[in-house]
Protein backbone atom coordinates (compact mmCIF):
# COMPACT_ATOMS: atom_id res chain seq x y z
CA UNK A 1 0.00 0.00 0.00
CA UNK A 2 1.80 2.94 -1.27
CA UNK A 3 2.13 5.86 0.60
CA UNK A 4 0.34 8.88 -2.11
CA UNK A 5 -2.69 6.21 -1.22
CA UNK A 6 -2.73 7.74 2.18
CA UNK A 7 -2.41 10.53 1.70
CA UNK A 8 -5.48 10.52 -0.99
CA UNK A 9 -7.64 8.84 1.92
CA UNK A 10 -6.78 11.24 4.29
CA UNK A 11 -7.90 14.03 1.92
CA UNK A 12 -10.60 12.28 0.90
CA UNK A 13 -11.72 12.24 4.76
CA UNK A 14 -11.16 16.09 5.31
CA UNK A 15 -12.81 17.27 2.00
CA UNK A 16 -16.05 14.48 2.92
CA UNK A 17 -16.28 16.22 6.55
CA UNK A 18 -15.95 19.88 4.43
CA UNK A 19 -18.81 18.48 2.57
CA UNK A 20 -20.87 17.28 5.64
CA UNK A 21 -20.24 20.39 7.40
CA UNK A 22 -21.76 22.46 4.05
CA UNK A 23 -24.17 20.10 3.85
CA UNK A 24 -25.22 20.58 7.74
CA UNK A 25 -25.24 24.22 7.53
CA UNK A 26 -27.21 24.19 4.46
CA UNK A 27 -30.11 22.20 6.59
CA UNK A 28 -29.56 23.76 10.00
CA UNK A 29 -29.34 27.41 8.82
CA UNK A 30 -31.36 27.51 5.51
CA UNK A 31 -33.88 24.23 5.90
CA UNK A 32 -32.73 23.12 3.09
CA UNK A 33 -31.18 19.81 1.65
CA UNK A 34 -28.08 20.37 0.14
CA UNK A 35 -28.32 18.49 -3.07
CA UNK A 36 -26.79 19.68 -5.69
CA UNK A 37 -28.71 18.10 -8.91
CA UNK A 38 -31.94 19.42 -7.75
CA UNK A 39 -30.84 22.74 -7.18
CA UNK A 40 -29.91 23.06 -10.49
CA UNK A 41 -32.66 20.87 -11.94
CA UNK A 42 -35.42 23.58 -10.35
CA UNK A 43 -33.33 26.66 -12.13
CA UNK A 44 -33.62 24.67 -15.47
CA UNK A 45 -37.34 23.30 -15.35
CA UNK A 46 -38.36 26.65 -13.28
CA UNK A 47 -39.90 24.41 -10.05
CA UNK A 48 -37.30 26.39 -7.73
CA UNK A 49 -38.25 29.94 -9.02
CA UNK A 50 -39.62 31.06 -5.79
CA UNK A 51 -36.10 30.62 -4.48
CA UNK A 52 -34.05 31.20 -7.56
CA UNK A 53 -31.84 33.51 -6.02
CA UNK A 54 -30.61 31.04 -2.77
CA UNK A 55 -30.04 28.59 -5.09
CA UNK A 56 -28.04 30.75 -7.66
CA UNK A 57 -25.76 32.27 -4.63
CA UNK A 58 -25.31 28.18 -3.65
CA UNK A 59 -24.46 27.03 -7.19
CA UNK A 60 -21.85 30.90 -7.62
CA UNK A 61 -20.41 29.84 -4.12
CA UNK A 62 -19.87 26.09 -5.58
CA UNK A 63 -17.96 27.22 -8.52
CA UNK A 64 -15.94 30.71 -7.24
CA UNK A 65 -14.37 28.55 -4.16
CA UNK A 66 -12.45 25.94 -5.94
CA UNK A 67 -11.84 28.47 -8.65
CA UNK A 68 -10.01 30.52 -6.61
CA UNK A 69 -7.97 27.23 -5.18
CA UNK A 70 -7.36 26.18 -8.03
CA UNK A 71 -5.82 29.77 -9.38
CA UNK A 72 -4.00 30.30 -5.68
CA UNK A 73 -3.32 26.58 -4.62
CA UNK A 74 -3.35 24.41 -7.37
CA UNK A 75 -4.67 23.52 -10.57
CA UNK A 76 -6.13 19.76 -10.04
CA UNK A 77 -5.57 17.49 -13.44
CA UNK A 78 -9.25 16.50 -13.51
CA UNK A 79 -8.60 13.81 -16.70
CA UNK A 80 -11.84 14.50 -18.47
CA UNK A 81 -12.44 12.79 -21.18
CA UNK A 82 -11.97 14.49 -24.75
CA UNK A 83 -14.72 12.40 -26.11
CA UNK A 84 -17.53 14.27 -27.27
CA UNK A 85 -20.27 11.72 -27.21
CA UNK A 86 -19.14 10.42 -24.15
CA UNK A 87 -19.65 13.91 -22.66
CA UNK A 88 -22.77 14.81 -24.23
CA UNK A 89 -24.15 10.83 -23.65
CA UNK A 90 -23.24 11.09 -19.97
CA UNK A 91 -24.53 14.28 -19.27
CA UNK A 92 -27.88 13.36 -20.91
CA UNK A 93 -28.05 10.14 -18.79
CA UNK A 94 -26.89 12.28 -15.44
CA UNK A 95 -29.38 15.23 -16.01
CA UNK A 96 -32.34 12.82 -17.03
CA UNK A 97 -31.45 10.01 -14.25
CA UNK A 98 -31.11 12.47 -11.44
CA UNK A 99 -34.44 14.69 -12.09
CA UNK A 100 -36.18 10.86 -12.33
CA UNK A 101 -34.78 9.87 -8.85
CA UNK A 102 -34.72 13.27 -7.97
CA UNK A 103 -31.53 13.27 -6.36
CA UNK A 104 -27.58 12.13 -6.74
CA UNK A 105 -24.41 11.92 -5.12
CA UNK A 106 -24.84 14.36 -2.87
CA UNK A 107 -28.80 14.59 -1.98
CA UNK A 108 -29.31 11.13 -1.84
CA UNK A 109 -25.35 9.79 -1.45
CA UNK A 110 -24.72 12.39 1.39
CA UNK A 111 -28.45 13.94 2.92
CA UNK A 112 -30.67 10.89 2.05
CA UNK A 113 -28.18 8.44 3.67
CA UNK A 114 -27.22 10.74 6.76
CA UNK A 115 -31.40 10.57 7.15
CA UNK A 116 -31.42 7.19 7.33
CA UNK A 117 -33.59 7.51 4.34
CA UNK A 118 -34.62 4.48 2.56
CA UNK A 119 -35.20 6.47 -0.68
CA UNK A 120 -31.42 7.97 -0.49
CA UNK A 121 -30.21 4.24 0.36
CA UNK A 122 -31.52 2.56 -2.37
CA UNK A 123 -31.09 5.42 -5.22
CA UNK A 124 -27.39 4.85 -3.64
CA UNK A 125 -27.25 1.05 -4.28
CA UNK A 126 -28.54 1.31 -7.88
CA UNK A 127 -26.39 4.63 -8.88
CA UNK A 128 -23.13 2.38 -7.44
CA UNK A 129 -24.23 -0.47 -9.59
CA UNK A 130 -24.66 2.04 -12.72
CA UNK A 131 -21.44 3.60 -12.46
CA UNK A 132 -19.42 -0.53 -12.18
CA UNK A 133 -21.65 -1.70 -15.27
CA UNK A 134 -20.66 1.40 -17.17
CA UNK A 135 -16.84 1.10 -16.03
CA UNK A 136 -16.96 -2.54 -17.07
CA UNK A 137 -18.09 -1.63 -20.44
CA UNK A 138 -16.44 1.71 -21.16
CA UNK A 139 -13.47 0.80 -19.52
CA UNK A 140 -12.58 -2.37 -19.64
CA UNK A 141 -15.02 -3.78 -22.58
CA UNK A 142 -14.75 -0.82 -24.99
CA UNK A 143 -11.79 0.40 -23.58
CA UNK A 144 -12.46 4.26 -24.46
CA UNK A 145 -12.40 5.73 -20.78
CA UNK B 1 -29.49 36.27 4.59
CA UNK B 2 -30.28 33.24 2.92
CA UNK B 3 -28.49 34.28 -0.05
CA UNK B 4 -25.27 34.81 2.52
CA UNK B 5 -25.58 30.72 3.81
CA UNK B 6 -26.30 29.72 0.77
CA UNK B 7 -23.68 30.89 -0.69
CA UNK B 8 -21.51 30.21 1.92
CA UNK B 9 -22.84 26.44 2.03
CA UNK B 10 -21.58 26.30 -1.37
CA UNK B 11 -18.29 27.34 -1.10
CA UNK B 12 -17.41 25.29 1.36
CA UNK B 13 -18.88 22.00 -0.33
CA UNK B 14 -17.02 22.96 -3.29
CA UNK B 15 -13.76 22.85 -0.95
CA UNK B 16 -14.52 19.27 0.56
CA UNK B 17 -15.19 18.63 -3.45
CA UNK B 18 -11.66 20.32 -4.62
CA UNK B 19 -9.59 18.74 -1.65
CA UNK B 20 -11.07 15.13 -1.65
CA UNK B 21 -10.08 14.97 -5.34
CA UNK B 22 -13.84 14.43 -6.26
CA UNK B 23 -13.20 16.84 -9.38
CA UNK B 24 -10.69 14.44 -10.90
CA UNK B 25 -12.74 12.06 -13.10
CA UNK B 26 -9.93 9.61 -12.88
CA UNK B 27 -9.99 8.88 -8.96
CA UNK B 28 -14.18 8.67 -9.34
CA UNK B 29 -13.72 5.91 -12.13
CA UNK B 30 -11.26 4.60 -9.95
CA UNK B 31 -13.43 4.12 -7.08
CA UNK B 32 -15.89 2.72 -9.39
CA UNK B 33 -13.67 0.28 -11.29
CA UNK B 34 -14.11 -2.77 -8.53
CA UNK B 35 -12.49 -5.19 -11.27
CA UNK B 36 -9.41 -2.88 -11.93
CA UNK B 37 -7.29 -1.07 -9.87
CA UNK B 38 -9.61 0.00 -7.31
CA UNK B 39 -9.35 3.20 -5.40
CA UNK B 40 -11.08 3.62 -1.99
CA UNK B 41 -10.41 7.32 -1.61
CA UNK B 42 -14.29 7.91 -2.25
CA UNK B 43 -15.64 5.70 0.25
CA UNK B 44 -13.80 7.93 2.82
CA UNK B 45 -15.01 11.43 1.58
CA UNK B 46 -18.70 10.04 1.65
CA UNK B 47 -18.09 8.57 5.15
CA UNK B 48 -16.73 11.81 6.05
CA UNK B 49 -19.87 13.52 4.50
CA UNK B 50 -22.10 11.28 6.02
CA UNK B 51 -21.02 11.43 9.57
CA UNK B 52 -21.73 15.17 10.53
CA UNK B 53 -24.93 15.21 8.79
CA UNK B 54 -26.01 12.49 10.08
CA UNK B 55 -25.87 14.75 13.67
CA UNK B 56 -26.97 17.54 11.84
CA UNK B 57 -30.77 15.82 10.99
CA UNK B 58 -31.06 14.48 14.43
CA UNK B 59 -30.51 18.42 15.51
CA UNK B 60 -32.79 19.34 12.65
CA UNK B 61 -35.69 16.93 13.15
CA UNK B 62 -35.91 17.58 17.08
CA UNK B 63 -35.68 21.53 16.39
CA UNK B 64 -38.49 21.11 13.27
CA UNK B 65 -37.07 24.52 12.62
CA UNK B 66 -33.89 25.89 11.08
CA UNK B 67 -32.13 29.24 12.31
CA UNK B 68 -33.69 31.44 9.43
CA UNK B 69 -37.16 30.45 11.00
CA UNK B 70 -37.74 28.32 7.93
CA UNK B 71 -39.30 24.65 8.42
CA UNK B 72 -36.75 21.22 8.18
CA UNK B 73 -37.74 19.35 4.30
CA UNK B 74 -40.95 16.83 5.76
CA UNK B 75 -39.21 12.91 4.81
CA UNK B 76 -40.73 11.53 1.90
CA UNK B 77 -43.23 9.49 1.33
CA UNK B 78 -40.76 6.04 1.22
CA UNK B 79 -41.63 4.96 -1.58
CA UNK B 80 -39.70 2.94 -4.14
CA UNK B 81 -40.75 3.64 -7.59
CA UNK B 82 -39.64 3.18 -10.71
CA UNK B 83 -38.48 6.58 -11.57
CA UNK B 84 -36.08 6.29 -8.35
CA UNK B 85 -34.84 2.70 -9.39
CA UNK B 86 -34.36 3.62 -13.43
CA UNK B 87 -33.48 7.18 -12.94
CA UNK B 88 -30.67 6.39 -10.45
CA UNK B 89 -29.86 3.37 -12.59
CA UNK B 90 -29.52 5.98 -15.63
CA UNK B 91 -27.54 8.60 -13.55
CA UNK B 92 -24.85 5.67 -12.04
CA UNK B 93 -24.18 5.18 -15.57
CA UNK B 94 -23.52 8.50 -17.06
CA UNK B 95 -21.28 8.75 -13.83
CA UNK B 96 -19.16 5.86 -14.35
CA UNK B 97 -18.90 6.91 -18.31
CA UNK B 98 -16.66 10.10 -17.55
CA UNK B 99 -16.96 10.48 -13.95
CA UNK B 100 -18.78 13.40 -13.38
CA UNK B 101 -21.76 14.19 -11.63
CA UNK B 102 -23.27 17.51 -10.92
CA UNK B 103 -21.74 18.50 -7.92
CA UNK B 104 -18.64 18.40 -9.34
CA UNK B 105 -19.33 19.47 -12.77
CA UNK B 106 -20.04 22.95 -11.26
CA UNK B 107 -17.34 22.73 -8.63
CA UNK B 108 -14.97 22.09 -11.61
CA UNK B 109 -16.54 24.82 -14.08
CA UNK B 110 -13.28 26.99 -14.38
CA UNK B 111 -10.64 24.57 -14.51
CA UNK B 112 -12.43 22.00 -16.34
CA UNK B 113 -12.08 23.24 -19.99
CA UNK B 114 -14.74 23.01 -22.92
CA UNK B 115 -15.19 19.30 -22.26
CA UNK B 116 -16.82 20.42 -18.64
CA UNK B 117 -19.18 22.97 -20.56
CA UNK B 118 -20.73 20.35 -22.61
CA UNK B 119 -21.12 17.96 -19.72
CA UNK B 120 -22.70 20.67 -17.99
CA UNK B 121 -25.04 21.64 -20.89
CA UNK B 122 -26.03 17.83 -21.94
CA UNK B 123 -26.59 17.75 -18.41
CA UNK B 124 -29.09 20.80 -18.42
CA UNK B 125 -30.42 19.19 -21.77
CA UNK B 126 -31.41 15.94 -19.91
CA UNK B 127 -33.18 17.74 -17.23
CA UNK B 128 -35.36 19.14 -19.35
CA UNK B 129 -36.15 16.29 -21.15
CA UNK B 130 -36.97 14.50 -17.93
CA UNK B 131 -40.47 15.51 -17.17
CA UNK B 132 -41.61 13.90 -20.29
CA UNK B 133 -40.10 11.05 -20.17
CA UNK B 134 -41.09 10.49 -15.73
CA UNK B 135 -44.66 11.05 -17.64
CA UNK B 136 -44.03 8.07 -19.86
CA UNK B 137 -42.75 6.00 -17.35
CA UNK B 138 -45.82 6.51 -15.26
CA UNK B 139 -48.31 5.83 -18.33
CA UNK B 140 -46.66 2.23 -18.65
CA UNK B 141 -47.98 0.59 -15.41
Amino acid sequence: MSITWQTDWTLGLIGGLLIGLAASLFLLVNGRIMGASGIIGGLVDGSGRHNAAERVSFLLGLAIVPGLMALLWYRPDTHLTKNLALLVGAGLLVGIGTRLANGCTSGHGVCGISRLSLRGIVATVFYLVGGGVSVIVFRHILGVV
Amino acid sequence: MRNIFAFIAGGIFGAGLFISGMVDTAKVIGWLDIFGEWDPTLAFVLGGAIIPTFFAWRIAERRQKALLDCPIPERPQPVIGRNLVIGSFMFGLGWGMIGLCPGPSIASITFNGLGGLIFIAAMVAGMLIAPAIRTRLEAVS
